[in-house]
């Protein structure tokens, strides 16, 4: 590690918390809204659990929350996106 | 700063673009045959392509003192039409020659489908038995991990493969260790969303060290940078980290790894 924790936080904090607030208000406008929301909100909320782990793997731990966690192949490819979340078997 | 720029998918950008990335440093790219954002009809249309990238790419580059080089293949984003990739897969075999062609890339899979990993299958082959290296393209998302665990399946299950002649492209924090531990290379796809940012591919640098892996920009016809590698450099340099290993991992890593194919001549 080339910096120490204060020229981290000199370097990072600002992007950081403009990061934040903006999960924040988006947070805020899925609440506002109408409707019903989908998988991809559950799989949000899970993944925000984890930053609250400790050590060093959050970055991990965020991007497996929101992985397949199946080890087969699907049968067929209906379409060629990904929507960022793991809608579930039979999804 | 000189670099090489492992990734790119010129078809898609301006000759401004070559402009600003020969300015920033590019000695090199390598362009991966890929997805067109639409399915082509047919192998004659890949067929035109692969000359685009053999033939025409090469001489816009050059205008700008960039080497150009390409690998080929049918994208896994079409690899669920078994057919064409049949069709595509024969004709890979008449461009293999061309001075710029590297190897068989970038498969791999998009939705971790069946036919997708027949397709892939059928991609190990064909460079295995042309002695060619392989580019490994990894699903996004919430398919990166799975996908990634197949492709390693795939891979060490063809005894004729040796890992260290295949990358495997679009490494995140999830999938950098078991790329790593399998013998392979790594890269890191910079994007302005959707991938990996300048900041965490430096952490992943500074986690797993810079050996086997390098970085790259894969920019195309969506949000991309072509100059994200010189700028994660920067921010590198920022950080404080000594010349030496910034010139590691943006030149000298793609340079060792792409000069075990003898074509790579910078």
């Amino acid at each position: 590690m080339a910096m120490t924790r204060q020229k981290v936080l000199d370097q990072y904090f600002m992007d950081a918390r403009h990061k934040l607030i903006d999960i924040a208000a988006f947070l805020d406008r899925v609440d506002r809204a109408e409707g019903d929301a989908d998988f991809r909100l559950k799989a949000f909320r899970d993944a925000m659990k984890r930053l609250d782990d400790n050590g060093k793997d959050r970055a991990h731990d965020v991007l497996m929350a929101f992985s397949d966690p199946t080890g087969e192949p699907i049968a067929v490819a209906h379409g060629k996106g990904a929507c960022g979340a793991w809608p579930g078997q039979g999804e | 700063m000189r670099f090489i720029e492992p990734h790119a998918h010129m078809v898609s950008r301006t000759t401004d673009d070559y402009a600003d990335m020969a300015t920033a440093g590019c000695v090199a790219l390598c362009e991966p045959a890929f997805w067109a954002g639409f399915d082509r009809g047919s192998a004659d249309g890949f067929r035109d392509y692969f000359r685009q990238l053999t033939e025409v790419e090469p001489r816009r580059a050059a205008n700008y003192g960039i080497k150009h080089f390409t690998w080929l293949c049918i994208n896994p984003k079409e690899s669920e039409d078994m057919a064409l990739a049949a069709d595509v897969l024969s004709v890979i075999p008449e461009f293999m020659e061309c001075p710029n062609v590297l190897g068989i890339g970038e498969i791999g899979l998009n939705k971790n489908s069946r036919n997708e990993i027949k397709v892939l299958q059928q991609h190990v082959d064909l460079a295995a038995s042309h002695d060619q290296m392989i580019l490994v393209h990894t699903p996004h998302l919430e398919d990166k991990h799975k996908g990634t665990r197949l492709i390693l399946d795939v891979l060490k299950y063809d005894s004729r493969i040796d890992p260290e002649r295949v990358m495997i492209d679009h490494v995140e924090e999830h999938t950098i260790g078991m790329v790593l531990d399998a013998g392979h290379w790594g890269g890191m796809t910079l994007y302005p969303e959707s991938k990996c940012s300048p900041a965490r591919a430096i952490d992943m640098i500074e986690r797993f060290g810079s050996e086997r892996l390098w970085w790259d920009a894969a920019c195309d016809w969506g949000p991309s940078v072509p100059l994200a590698v010189p700028r994660t450099a920067c921010e590198m340099r920022r950080r404080g980290h000594d010349e030496s290993l910034i010139e590691k991992v943006i030149f000298e890593n793609p340079k060792t790894f792409l000069s075990q194919s003898d074509r790579f001549q910078l």
